[in-house]
């Protein structure tokens, strides 16, 4: 059985069908992308699976658990984390605080501990410091760590989103647009960061307009249309498939178009 | 309202001394479990802090504080001025409980003042009924403040921020007229004759003064304590985004809710002592006024900073002592001079520190020892 598998969510916002009966799971340990046009309804998906969206019908089991409509926090508590597909970082927090964050559900802290200040207390704030230096160096951030997090540049902002949903220890963690906004040099230590998380063995769902990206990491992809799946499989056969050019294009396209879209899906 | 463009501000708005470094440690840890090709390079030797920075430093200027309230009365002891400083202390334990629930968890309440009248009103009514002192009061007066703080706080925390401000209002001025119409409080000329922390008349001036900067320290420095554990972490996060605290599994309204509850508490006790001063409590020392002052206190201060939150408190409390000479006009000279303040100095006189301190900042020297798997379960254990 897979970690997540999600069945026939539906959502609509007034008159819009952002999601339209889509299905798809994601296995244990497995890196699965999700991709199609602006619109298609990726985010979506990742917002009603993390419980920020409550689907208008569907279910998401994780872990085998029927997870549908639970709070955000809930389901985080099973063991899933996200970042967001613009960054929502703890702007006027430290950039180690923000970090700090991804403790909150392993820390216990009891109250006496605090006040008073014992030893105690001091073992489990320094553990969590460590533990939050420890996931900044794993997402390799360059740049002040005892500084606020919004003085940092976009890229480096980025990875502190990311160090923070892995400081949660999470079995199966979401990137929404992880590449977006990053330069070359980035991007490239994105793939090899990607392939570090997933060789912990956490699972990896993304979304991803970088289909370099996508055809490059992923074991298996999703393609979404409409707020459906219109294919699902390995790289290799996704890219080859007539309805996902279409989707990227539209269905009159001349063969030209056509060959600069296949060009675009492979990620030449 | 912070504008990403400014550079890092230091404590005094002056251009942060540095930087650089975020430990000062030299970077002697080992690599992460899968160490990362592109380690960051630490620069290390972080320069050290300036004198004038270490002595601002909280520890100490908490310490001269102390220091300070403890040695005025031998300065000036006559029971107006004692009256005057009692009255100070307790208004800075109210804004640093208040600090909790606007500073820490940015929570817009507009009608603190109710709390602090149910702590001075459940204190004052068991003792003279019962015929306790005033201390014996204090653990119902902690049921009783946080049952208060529950039952307000759960279905408002629901609501928006800006809802929030006018429901909150809407409970202090509530309390404040149930207080008026109700015959065990007294009604309008309140309640008398409360007696003394330990049960016989009023307690001297001079000692009820330093047992107030006695508690109200304490208060302080637990309120502080609590800023810098994992709730009050959790309250800043809530404050900060509340959906990205939602997704690292913190439960939003909870954490909500503890802030507003522990604020109670700090009012409550706050209102014991209040009732002990004066031994009367009337709904007219409830006003909606006093909301505003202490929320002012905590604005003007510093949100979320203990010193600045501290100071503002003392700075609102004595302001009309120290404005005697244009009586008439002290509150409209009060009011442009707040004004003035917040234009010029938006985030407070003395903001919350920006860079956290190398202390807290540093990793342990030795690192921790197993897996982070390990080190979670050991945790959880
Ligand atoms: N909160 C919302 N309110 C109203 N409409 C929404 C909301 N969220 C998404 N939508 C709509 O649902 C549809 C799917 O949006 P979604 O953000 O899931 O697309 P996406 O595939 O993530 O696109 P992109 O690649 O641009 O991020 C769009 O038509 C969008 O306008
Ligand atoms: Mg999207």
């Amino acid at each position: 059985m897979s970690l997540l598998e999600v069945e026939d969510l539906r959502l609509t916002f007034g008159g819009v069908r952002a999601l339209d009966g889509l299905s798809f799971t994601v296995g244990h340990g497995e890196i699965v992308s999700l991709i199609g046009p602006n619109g298609a309804g990726k985010t979506s998906a990742f917002n009603c699976v993390t419980g920020f969206y409550r689907p208008d019908s569907g279910t998401v089991r994780f872990d085998a658990v029927d997870v549908t409509g639970r709070s955000p926090a809930a389901i985080a508590q099973l063991g899933v984390s996200r970042t967001f597909q613009n960054p929502r970082l703890f702007g006027e927090l430290s950039v180690l605080d923000n970090v700090r964050a991804g403790t909150h559900l392993w820390l216990r802290q009891r109250m006496v501990d605090v006040l008073l200040h014992t030893p105690r207390y001091h073992r489990t704030e320094q553990r969590v410091t460590d533990e939050a230096h420890m996931w900044l160096d794993f997402v390799g951030l360059r740049g002040d760590r005892a500084g606020l997090v919004r003085h940092l540049p976009y890229g480096e902002q980025r990875r502190v989103e990311i160090a923070r949903a892995l400081a949660r220890r999470p079995r199966l963690l979401f990137l929404d647009e992880p590449a977006a906004g990053l330069n070359h040099g980035e991007r490239t230590e994105l793939v090899d960061l990607i392939r570090r998380i997933s060789a912990q063995g956490t699972a990896l769902a993304l979304i991803e307009h970088d289909m370099g990206l996508v055809m490059e990491i992923s074991q298996r992809v999703v393609v979404l249309d409409f707020g459906r799946r219109i294919a699902d499989g390995p790289p290799a056969q996704v890219r080859s498939t007539p309805r996902v050019i279409e989707a990227y294009l539209g269905r009159d396209t001349d063969d030209s178009e056509l060959a600069a879209a296949r060009g675009v899906i492979r990620g030449d | 309202m912070s504008n990403p463009l400014r550079p890092p501000r230091g404590p005094h708005g002056a251009p942060a001394p540095d930087s650089r470094d975020h430990t000062g440690t030299p970077h002697g840890a080992p690599p992460p479990p899968r160490p990362d090709s592109a380690t960051p390079v630490e620069p290390s030797g972080a320069r050290r802090p300036t004198p004038a920075a270490r002595l601002l430093e909280s520890r100490h200027i908490g310490w001269a504080a102390l220091t300070a309230a403890l040695a005025l009365p031998l300065v000036i002891a006559t029971p107006y001025a004692l009256n005057v400083m009692t009255g100070a202390a307790l208004f800075v334990m109210l804004a640093v409980g208040l600090n909790i629930v606007v500073g820490y968890c940015g929570l817009l309440d507009l009608g603190y003042a109710a709390f602090f009248a149910v702590g001075a009103y459940t204190s004052g009514i068991l003792a003279i009924e019962l015929d306790i002192p005033l201390l014996a009061t204090v653990p119902a007066v902690l049921v009783v403040t946080v049952v208060a703080g529950l039952v307000i706080g759960a279905p408002t925390l629901r609501l928006r921020s800006d809802y929030l401000a006018i429901v909150t209002l809407g409970f202090g001025e509530i309390i404040r007229i149930t207080a008026t119409n109700l015959e065990i409080t007294g009604g309008p000329s309140g309640i008398y004759g409360i007696p003394g922390l330990w049960g016989d008349g009023p307690t001297d001036p001079a000692l009820f003064y330093y047992i107030t900067v006695g508690v109200v320290a304490l208060a302080v420095l637990f309120a502080a304590r609590l800023g810098r554990s994992r709730l009050g972490r959790a309250w800043r996060f809530v404050r900060e985004d509340e959906d990205a605290a939602a997704a690292m599994g913190i439960r939003p309204h909870r954490v909500k809710l503890a802030a507003y509850v522990a604020g109670a508490v700090w009012g409550g006790l706050a209102g014991v002592l209040f009732g002990a001063q004066l031994s009367a409590v009337s709904p007219a020392s409830f006003t909606f006024l006093w909301s505003a002052l202490v929320l002012m206190a905590v604005v003007l201060g510093g949100m979320g900073s203990t010193p600045g939150v501290v100071a503002g408190a003392i700075a609102i409390s004595l302001a009309p002592e120290l404005l005697r000479q244009v009586q008439d006009y002290r509150f409209f000279v009060f009011g442009v001079l707040l004004i003035v303040v917040m234009v010029l100095r938006p985030q407070g006189l003395w903001p919350q520190r920006t860079r956290e301190s190398a202390r807290t900042a540093a990793r342990s020297s030795a690192r921790p020892t197993g897996t982070p798997a390990s080190v979670a379960r050991e945790e959880s254990a």
